[in-house]
């Protein structure tokens, strides 16, 4: 229904509530119990106060290069709420909030950002992806999944992200057009965070929006406000049932802004002006939903302190657990790379352990 | 039951086998569907296992592997068509960043049981690009198997081999030989083993390993030098890897020589590693420096200069011969 009210070449924004958290289409609630509604704000607190830890560990020495997701926690908490259990999430790799959502322990994340393959050993009974570095490639799997599920008869959809520098990928074109011959159930989901890494959107495509590429693939588009959870959640609830009817894949632009670096190898005021950060920080999604949670009675200032003060020990427990203990295990080096360790690479580990060893 | 299968037709008959026996299994890839693949080698399989088995894919070769590996950590073990090796390279980010490394990255969580399929090699008076050999660009990379048949019984036991393999194999098919010859293959299924060399002919004077089309033309050049009274042992290498190291150095101990002849360029080939493990493994059994017989570092020529390229059984002989000399 909102893919045909809103016109994907068209730059106006679906939205539910706006910047100051006041609902704009009341008939676009979507029906979250008080707890529902208070599970999806902790969920982005979590993930906004993993940032702010990991960024101070960074800074202290102790964590290596780290891709915040300030700003986009509406973008990733509530598209990938939209999921049910048993469908597929294929992140990019700036998409923490989807993962708490989905359930990967932060032990997992820790330990990924901390250097450590184990990171990406998603426990069983998580269907999603490990994290995927070269962009868009990961669409591809997203389309195969989706496939796969319709060669099965099996009716999970899949949940694939890429941001705005990936849609000038050729993995990104050809995942959607496979996604859309092959009427796939896969909602593909870019976070338009305005940068990749310093190249600003506008230098990215001449396309008037990403949305609009929809349109070239035969499959719907949709531009939303990033920022805004319910109108993300709405427009990937949407997609996700259309896939699961088996209408075929969707495109969704969440709209948004990194408010912090694109990791911590980067300095942003070197490709923006402190002004433009400075408009989109009253945008922060986190503020929008807190304010309309405040205003709808559900949200105190009481139950926020005691949650942040839970995450936070949360988060510092975790990283403490995983600090100087994490070192890769020489075996673990060799052992992943077959089901069954061909004598070429048993020679070269025997002949490392040996040296370690002082040598024979 | 046997029939007599040339290698094109094994391939068919081991993907037939091996879709009936397994639901898992998907064939697709350009033109493999309605018309059964450019060399015929998927021929009549959607007409038996239907459209969803069995599917013609749009043009883009990066999004039919990259779609493999999604089908395969959802559980099915899809087997692809990459129309010729020369076009692989569209598909080179997946096969390497993911296709090689899933099992790895995810330390097992998630492991890739799918087939790359391309025929490969050059003879058959193509236009560019269709007459590839960059074995080696793929054996470099950690994580893959890379096989390549030589005959027709090879051919179907390798590829069945392949499909049960729980991590992801690279099948390099020789199309100058596709239809050369026929063989006695058995009707029903059968598995031969990955990493596993042969030795197609024993001799004394000389170790001379080689793969793929190339096998048949190092016989001729052995029936050559047979009659100057030198007996090549010939090693058809089936896999390029994991390599079968232990069977060649066995070998080069015994002949105290070695020859190792490829189509692909010589420069940083898969007959420099094979040197190199002699050097490491049998030094103090040389008689002769182990000496290569390969295409030159060119382009491959197109088809009024391919004769030129490949080598020769003359130019193969004149090698063992110098080499036994030495």
């Amino acid at each position: 229904m909102r893919f045909e009210i809103y016109d994907p070449t068209e730059i106006k924004h679906y939205r539910v509530l706006d910047p100051n958290g006041e609902v704009v289409t009341e008939e676009d609630i979507p029906p979250f119990s008080d707890e529902e509604l208070l599970y999806l704000y902790k969920t982005m607190l979590f993930s906004r106060i993993i940032d702010e830890r990991t960024l101070s560990y960074q800074r202290q020495g102790r964590m290596l290069t780290y891709a915040p997701n300030i700003g986009q926690e509406a973008a990733q908490v509530g598209s990938a709420y939209a999921m049910e259990d048993n469908d597929w999430f294929v992140p990019s790799f700036r998409e923490l909030g989807g993962w708490l959502i989905k359930g990967v322990p932060l032990k997992n994340i820790y330990l990924y950002w901390y250097g450590n393959e184990w990171g990406s050993h998603i426990p069983e009974g998580i269907k999603a992806l490990p994290v995927s570095v070269p962009i868009a490639s990961q669409l591809q799997h997203a389309a195969g999944i989706g496939m796969a599920n319709n060669i099965k008869g099996e009716k999970d959809v899949v949940l694939a992200y890429v941001g705005d520098g990936g849609t000038s990928q050729g993995d990104f074109h050809e995942a959607l057009n496979f996604a859309a011959v092959f009427k796939a159930p896969v909602v593909f989901v870019v976070q338009n965070n305005q940068y990749a890494i310093s190249v600003p959107r506008k230098e990215q495509t001449a396309s008037k929006t990403i949305a609009q590429k929809a349109i070239a693939y035969g499959m719907p588009g949709i531009l939303v406000d990033g920022n805004d959870i319910f109108a993300v959640y709405n427009a990937s609830k949407e997609a996700v049932d259309r896939a699961r009817r088996g209408e075929g894949p969707t495109l969704i632009e969440a709209y948004t802004y990194r408010l912090g670096a694109h990791t911590t190898s980067d300095d942003p005021s070197k490709y923006r002006d402190d002004e433009e950060v400075e408009k989109w920080k009253p945008k922060d999604p986190i503020l929008r939903f807190k304010k309309y949670l405040q205003n709808k009675g559900v949200l105190t200032e009481e139950w926020e302190e005691k949650t942040k003060k839970e995450l936070d020990d949360q988060v510092v427990s975790t990283f403490e657990e995983i600090e100087n203990k994490s070192d890769t295990l020489i075996e673990d080096i060799f052992k992943y790379h077959y089901e069954t360790m061909p004598p070429h690479l048993e020679e070269q580990l025997e002949e490392y352990k040996s040296f370690l060893e002082g040598g024979k | 039951m046997a029939n007599k299968l040339n290698i094109v037709e094994a391939v068919n008959q081991a993907l037939m086998n091996e879709m009936e026996l397994d639901e898992r299994v998907v064939v697709y890839g350009e033109d493999v569907g309605v018309e059964g693949g450019v060399f015929r080698a998927t021929v009549n399989l959607q007409k038996k296992f239907g459209k969803h088995r069995v599917f013609d894919t749009p043009l883009a070769e990066s999004a039919i592997v990259g779609t493999g590996v999604g089908m395969a950590i959802n559980g099915l073990k899809p087997v692809v068509e990459l129309q010729f090796m020369g076009f692989s390279y569209p598909a080179f980010n997946q096969i390497i960043s993911h296709v090689a490394r899933m099992r790895n990255r995810s330390r097992g969580r998630y492991n890739l049981p799918m087939v790359i399929r391309a025929p490969y090699g050059g003879g058959i008076r193509a236009l560019e690009h269709h007459s590839e050999s960059t074995e080696a660009l793929y054996a470099h990379i950690p994580g893959l198997k890379v096989v390549i048949p030589s005959t027709p019984y090879d051919t179907k036991g390798l590829l069945i081999a392949a499909i049960r393999d729980p991590d992801p194999v690279i099948f390099l098919e020789p199309k100058r030989i596709y239809r050369a010859f026929r063989q006695e293959v058995p009707e029903e299924a059968y598995e031969l083993p990955i990493g596993k060399a042969k030795i197609v002919e024993e001799g004394e004077d000389v170790t001379v390993i080689t793969w793929g089309a190339m096998v048949r033309d190092v016989q001729k050049a052995s029936e050559m030098v047979k009659e100057k009274g030198i007996y090549p042992e010939i090693i058809d290498l089936r896999t390029i890897s994991p390599m079968d190291r232990e069977t060649f150095v066995e070998s080069v101990k015994k002949t105290g020589r070695a020859v190792i002849v490829h189509e692909a360029p010589k420069t940083l080939g898969t007959g420099a590693e094979i040197v190199a493990i002699i050097n490491e493994k049998a030094f103090l059994y040389l008689e002769a420096p182990p000496t290569r017989v390969t295409g030159f570092d060119t382009t491959f020529p197109l088809p009024r200069g391919e004769m030129h390229y490949i080598p020769s059984p003359e130019r193969i002989a004149k090698t063992i011969e110098d080499v036994v000399k030495f």
